[in-house]
């Protein structure tokens, strides 16, 4: 038998699914932008950054409503607090995509000094944690989130290998550091949204197993 | 230094209707100054149970408890042991109030005093006032304590029927659904009423609302089939249960 909050839940994860897709879509539009260097792609980084505003919002407004009509306990409330949460994270995504795109437009001024392979790949990567993350979260399935939180090792690697990079090119060449200095702030950013995704990964274990395993804590409480 | 001693410890109990077990084997433990909550589906047991706290139970005929029940250390089962007397240690309130229906606001509340002897107008009124404040019904009944208990609002007569149990000071106050015939307003002063109890007195109380039962206890108890299936701190209990049928319980998806 469906319960009434059922109706409620199923109606917040699809809304939560619709909101990560445009933050895909923010970073795809977002590495289109510098790999073609497009100003078409970099402006739907902005029209998509509004989508995922006004997600947020009726997905707050949403959820309070479900804890105020349904006074959720156990699984029913760690669910609604994870979307609460995961909302966050997703609007905060889209705000780096910003970023990145406002970045990208001034890295895209002069002649490309700098090969943006790695950051490409660091771009596929966060996008996947994105997907992931949010696919765990529907199926509750904490194994897969904690799948994610080991991915985020290879995005680190990847932001500290470009500041490097970038870092040693600035030093011999003065030219490239208005690039330069962009690509290490389009890295970062990109890294930010891979943090906010290991975020959502650890609410997902939460909800999955009333486990919380931020700040080093796993093991250490929950049943 | 020592350890704090629970004031009720519960152990192996089973309580039976003629042949049928509906209380199976429970232990848990109540420690001072702390409300525990009863819930479960109807017929779980928990009001069998709480009725066996103090001895009410054997009331019903062909009904028998087996297994212990310690009021500080001491089995209320226990050989020669009087009911009358625990009742009056581990008083208790029911889901429908009962005052007296003859009697007076003040003759409700020192009914219980009267039967324990005590006669002296002065202490009594001294012991009814007390006890109307603790119940927090005296602002609004000091005029009237001549007035017949049963003329209240259903709220109202509620805390009398508090009073009365508290007036002969029980150690242990057991409240079986003390607010399902209630409206929100008065089911709000009860609970009010249950927090500022429990500095004094230590509370058991069967409730069917889970919201009530997460918002004043200390301790959640969850019975099912006559069973203890979970018994933890009630913050615990109400978000990470451990038992699935806690869980699927307190979500709605049986009972």
């Amino acid at each position: 038998m469906q319960r009434n909050i059922d109706i409620g839940l199923g109606q917040l994860s699809r809304e939560l699914l619709t909101m990560a897709g445009y933050v895909e879509q923010a970073i795809e539009a977002a590495t289109q932008g510098w790999q073609k260097r497009s100003m078409v792609k970099i402006k739907e980084v902005y029209s998509v950054e509004q989508k995922v505003n006004q997600a947020h919002l009726d997905i707050d407004d949403h959820s309070i409503k479900l804890l105020a009509l349904h006074q959720p306990m156990a699984a029913d409330l760690r669910t609604i607090v994870a979307i609460i949460k995961i909302n966050s994270d997703l609007e905060r995504m889209a705000d780096l995509t910003v970023n990145i795109a406002n970045n990208t437009e001034y890295f895209l001024l002069g002649e490309p000094l700098f090969d943006l392979k790695e950051l490409s790949i660091m771009a596929d990567e966060t996008r996947l944690m994105v997907r992931e993350v949010l696919d765990a979260f529907i199926r509750t399935d904490q194994v897969k989130a904690r799948e994610v939180l080991l991915r985020d090792d290879t995005v680190d690697a990847l932001k500290r290998k470009i500041v490097d990079g970038s870092v040693e090119r600035m030093k011999t060449t003065a030219d490239s550091i208005t690039q330069g200095l962009n690509l290490i702030l389009m890295a970062k950013n990109l890294e930010r949204i891979g943090d906010h995704a290991t975020n959502i990964a650890e609410d997902v274990i939460f909800m999955a197993s009333g486990k919380d395993v931020r700040h080093g804590n796993d093991d250490k409480r929950g049943k | 230094m020592s350890s704090p001693q629970p004031i009720l410890r519960v152990e192996e109990l089973s309580a039976y209707f003629g042949q049928f077990e509906a209380v199976k084997n429970v232990t848990m433990e109540a420690m001072p100054h702390t409300v525990t909550a009863l819930i479960g589906p109807s017929g779980c047991g928990k009001s069998t149970f709480i009725r066996c706290l103090n001895r009410l139970h054997e009331e019903v005929e062909g009904a028998r408890a087996v297994g212990r029940v310690l009021l500080s250390g001491m089995d209320i089962y226990g050989h020669g042991v009087d009911p009358v007397v625990i009742r009056r240690k581990i008083g208790m309130v029911f889901q429908k109030p009962n005052p007296f229906p003859a009697l007076s606001i003040f003759d409700n509340v020192a009914a219980g005093l009267r039967l324990a002897g005590i006669k002296r107008r002065s202490l009594l009124r001294e012991v009814v006032e007390k006890s109307l404040r603790h119940a927090a019904l005296w602002d609004e009944v000091k005029d009237k304590l001549d007035a017949p208990g049963t003329g209240r609002s259903g709220g109202q007569q509620q805390r009398l029927c508090i009073a009365r149990a508290l007036a002969v000071e029980p150690p242990v106050l057991l409240m079986d659904e003390p607010t399902s015939a209630l409206d929100p307003i008065s089911t709000a002063k009860i609970e009010e009423l249950v927090m500022e109890l429990k500095k004094e007195v230590t509370i058991v109380m069967v409730t069917h609302n889970m919201q009530q039962a997460a918002r004043i206890s200390d301790k959640t108890a969850f019975f099912l089939l006559g069973e203890l299936v979970e018994f933890g701190d009630t913050s615990t209990v109400f978000t990470v249960p451990k038992e699935e049928r806690t869980e699927r319980y307190i979500t709605g998806k049986f009972g």
